[in-house]
């Protein structure tokens, strides 16, 4: 309990990507949820890489880090230009209007 | 080591509490804010394990700019004005029951990851990149950035300009009946066709249509 490991911090990277999860199926609201919901599993999945890197004295995870970090901020900048197209083509965001590729 | 239990703890409970508030929070401003919050929380929580240039990073680039984007897009979009259409429809909940089985079997496997960590703790041997003592962290990524991951380091840029292209591209319209100026047309502006010598009769005027 007082001597923080690897798996305490694994143990609350597991946590953060469930609530992710959670909020992609869960939330009625709007798009813009899920995207922060894909965001937080990214950042669960940061931080299991910094404390592997970490606890195991290689630099390599935390370059990945980095690259992950890039990604996700060409991922946000790409949804929220979707977003922004959407929303002015058919002016809402909610999910469950959002089924025109339903199939 | 007392002092990092109670570091760790302070920062991952903040971080738990604020991911769980960014899911159920009913305003969108509010979930935005508290993903800033966790954003904070987990670079906190990098800095004090020893990956000082991530945690920076982090806060540059989530907090900065990522969160900072969010929030323009919703203050910009207008997400609240359907609220009251909300109570009127239908809510399915079929989705739920199978959506937390999955996440659920999701945290097992992760939960296993920890346990098989704990029986075996020197299972990864070989590393490819020692961290070294002698060096700050951001001495040591430096280090190996620009001489071993070059080229996904460029790599790193060319996804950042395509999506920066792609966002401008997307977003972009052309609006109608909106006067702008043409650089163009003002620099390749000459004497011979914008001015015209004309000689006026006296008590005539001239007629300026054209």
């Amino acid at each position: 309990m007082i001597n923080i490991g690897l798996g305490h911090y694994l143990f609350l990277a597991a946590i953060i990507f469930i609530i992710g999860v959670i909020g992609i199926f869960l939330n009625r609201k709007n798009v813009i949820i899920i995207l922060m919901s894909i965001e937080l599993i990214l950042l669960a999945v940061n931080i299991n890489l910094v404390s592997f890197s970490i606890f195991t004295h290689d630099l390599a995870g935390q370059i990945f880090t980095m690259f992950i970090l890039t990604v996700a901020a060409a991922e946000a900048a790409i949804g929220l230009a979707i977003i922004v197209v959407y929303y002015r083509n058919k002016g809402s965001i909610r999910v469950e209007d959002i089924s025109s590729l339903k199939g | 080591m007392i002092a990092h239990a109670i570091f760790f703890y302070f920062f991952s409970i903040i971080a738990i509490f604020s991911a769980i508030m960014v899911v159920a929070s009913k305003n969108t401003v509010y979930s935005v804010f508290y993903l800033i919050l966790d954003f904070i929380s987990v670079s906190c929580l990098f800095i004090m394990i020893g990956a000082e240039f991530l945690g920076m990073i982090m806060l540059i680039v989530y907090v900065g700019a990522v969160a900072v984007l969010f929030l323009f897009v919703v203050m910009m979009l207008n997400v609240s004005g359907t609220k009251d259409e909300q109570f009127k429809r239908k809510i399915s909940y079929s989705h739920i029951s199978f959506g937390s089985l999955i996440s659920l079997i999701i945290f097992l496997e992760l939960i296993i990851v920890v346990g098989g960590w704990k029986y075996k703790p020197n299972i990864v041997e070989i590393s490819s990149i020692r961290i070294d003592k002698d060096f700050t962290n951001t001495h040591a990524i430096g280090n190996v950035i620009y001489t071993d991951y070059i080229h996904l380091f460029q790599l790193a840029g060319l996804i950042l300009l395509v999506s920066m292209i792609g966002a401008i591209v997307l977003t972009y319209r052309k609006r109608e009946g909106i006067k702008k100026q043409s650089y163009f047309k003002q620099i390749s502006r000459e004497k011979k066709e914008a001015v015209t010598l004309v000689e006026v009769e006296s008590n005539k005027g001239i007629n300026l249509d054209d």
